[in-house]
């Protein structure tokens, strides 16, 4: 593989630098946009810069490369992560995420594929992703392709009964090139999951389902790029990271705080966030 | 056109035209526990490779497809139509609206099903369906069109639905006179000037039945194959309102939201035709022998010529 297809292999302290940024591009983004959702996006961008700075193969130079691994973001209204993360990557620019759900801009609400390069499915719908993931793994490995897949779901959004279809074809298919990762941040839309429906030990039930699975502190850079090589590797079925993560996090005053799951800071509050984040 | 021959249902032609189209190595064939009913088995049988069991779970199947879509296949998924309704918000947004060409083929479609009664029989997935941006809707009349359309999907490039029937369904088509169709375009069976009746799936060869007792009763009737619903071929309709007295709609479908509706949405925005529509009176199906049902449910030919005659002696 030439050109810019290779993995990236940043050390630990570079994807800490990316993901401080990136937590700053997401603040700003939504406070922009005046709407937004800045917990899943803050709880997720640490495992998804690890995934960028060191799994995922793809051409900044041609988003449609037929081999490039595929990320599907199921949690599609994190999408300010995806663009922070793109931005860093050279598919967008600063003016492209300061257009964030504007009318036309490549920045759409939730991530879409028809509207963003880099962007390889279209989310907002929850549930649907790890589907689609499938169907994309099952596709490389039709065309004997080394290509990944990995997709991202919300411990609220399991609550879906298709992502449980998705997670036993997937078995059964033992489908070695889908990776799942879960951002078990503990809070979906309305209050934290324990209390709107609470999906318990996700860890075991999805092993129940015959995935490889790890738990991991999903903050922890080191943990998370071993956890990231492990399911890379893991090649006897499918496998899944179970990531605890703080929604939220980096912000302290949108830490642990439903009230931040869809809602833009103001500039009091803005100027406060890209303070503790410098 | 020759005296109709009997063929077998239109989900036969579905799955021979997989078989054909399996010729290319993108095509790909998925399942929701109904491939013997669908067809998609024969398929299976010849290349097990690519072939995808996902088991009863049908939004799961949906975007699988749609995945795969993305990845350069050309998935063909099949199940019962009343069954891809549960996944009509998958097929929405993620199917069509990524623009995803997943072509989704819902067997068993309408009153027509017969004896397994109303939760099986699908009578609003042309309504829904048609609301779908450029999702294209085809619901052929018999065997030798649908494989015909189905084969024509290949390259069709966005997202589409197709209706089969459960049933064996008189040939309106022979292996030559099939080749003139073209998704988009209606098909005219048969001439007319005065009544021009607009039908599709099953209700096609009921149509063609009513034209021939209307031509008795000195009603000059022409009948259009209306297979696809969307987009739906506007030309041959303003050719009946230039050239005709008015127009019936037939079809195994409620008439709200399907071939009726679609054709009264384009004859209101020309300043309105006479039209009447056969279908479904909004209301369920049950059980009984499918032609049994099909009077009982006012789905005939006798219901078209009843509209027909109603239609010159008011106008
Ligand atoms: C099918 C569906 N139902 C409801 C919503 C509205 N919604 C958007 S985000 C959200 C909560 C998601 O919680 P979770 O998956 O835990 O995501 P995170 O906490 O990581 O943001 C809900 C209910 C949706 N987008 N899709």
């Amino acid at each position: 593989m030439g050109g810019d297809a290779g993995r990236r292999n940043l050390s630990i302290p570079e994807l800490q630098e990316l993901s401080k940024d990136c937590r700053k591009h997401i603040v700003k983004m939504i406070h922009n946009a005046g709407a937004g959702h800045p917990g899943g996006s803050l709880s997720a961008i640490d495992i998804i810069a690890a995934l960028y700075g060191t799994r995922l193969r793809f051409k900044t130079s041609d988003p449609d490369w037929e081999d490039r691994d595929r990320f599907v973001m199921s949690k599609g209204h994190a999408s300010p992560a995806v663009y922070s993360i793109l931005h860093e990557m050279g598919f967008l620019n600063e003016n492209d995420l300061s257009t964030f759900r504007a009318l036309g801009s490549v920045c759409q609400g939730h991530v879409d594929m028809k509207w963003t390069d880099g962007v390889d499915f279209s989310a907002g719908s929850l549930g649907m992703g790890l589907s689609f993931g499938l169907g994309c793994a099952l596709a490389a490995r039709m065309d004997s392709s080394s290509r990944e897949t990995w997709v991202m779901v919300g411990d609220g959004e399991i609550q879906e009964g298709q992502i449980w279809e998705a997670l036993m074809a997937a078995d059964f298919h033992s489908v070695s090139g889908l990776k799942l990762i879960v951002d078990r941040n503990r809070i979906q839309n309305d209050d934290f999951v324990n209390v709107q429906m609470e999906v318990g030990d996700v860890a075991s039930k999805i092993e129940a389902f015959g995935w490889s699975v790890r738990e991991i502190n999903g903050h922890d850079m080191e943990e998370i790029v071993e956890a990231l090589e492990w399911a890379s590797n893991e090649n006897s079925g499918p496998s899944a990271i179970v990531a605890h993560t703080v929604k939220g996090k980096g912000v302290s005053f949108m830490e642990d705080n439903p009230s931040f799951h869809g809602k833009a800071p103001n500039d009091q509050e803005l100027e406060r966030a890209l303070e503790e984040l410098s | 056109m020759s005296a109709p021959s009997t063929g077998g249902a239109s989900r036969d032609g579905y799955g021979s035209a997989l078989l054909r189209l399996s010729a290319d190595p993108r095509v790909v064939v998925l399942e929701a526990d109904l491939g013997k009913s669908t067809k998609s088995c024969l398929f299976r049988a010849e290349h097990p490779e690519r072939t995808v069991s996902l088991g009863i779970a049908e939004q799961n199947m949906m975007l699988v497809a749609a995945g795969m879509a993305s990845s350069g296949k050309v998935p063909f998924a099949s199940t019962f139509a009343i069954f891809t309704e549960r996944a009509f918000e998958q097929v929405r947004n993620g199917i069509s609206r990524p623009g995803l060409a997943v072509h989704i083929c819902g067997s068993h479609g309408g009153i027509h099903t017969g004896t397994d009664g109303s939760s099986a029989q699908s009578i609003e997935d042309l309504a829904i369906y048609r609301t779908i941006p450029g999702l294209t809707v085809i619901t052929p009349c018999d065997d030798l069109s649908a494989e015909e359309l189905t084969v024509q999907l290949l390259d069709h490039g966005n997202a589409s639905y197709t209706r089969t029937a459960r049933n064996k369904t008189p040939r309106m088509y022979d292996s030559e006179t099939v080749k003139s169709l073209e998704i988009g375009k209606g098909s005219l069976l048969r001439e007319g000037g005065d009544i021009a009746i607009v039908a599709c799936g099953v209700m096609v060869s009921e149509a063609m039945e009513a034209a021939e007792l209307l031509e008795g009763e000195g009603i000059s009737a022409r009948v259009i194959d209306m297979h696809t619903i969307k987009p739906l071929d506007s030309g041959i309709l303003d050719d009946a309102r230039v050239n005709c007295r008015g127009i019936v709609t037939a079809e195994d479908h409620s008439v709200i939201g399907g071939l009726g509706s679609a054709v009264a949405e384009y004859l209101a925005t020309k300043g309105g035709f006479p039209l009447r529509m056969v279908g479904v009176n909004d209301r369920f199906g049950e059980s009984g022998a499918s032609s049994e049902l099909m009077r009982h449910m006012g789905l005939t030919r006798n219901e078209i010529i009843a509209q027909a005659r109603e239609i010159i002696n008011s106008v």
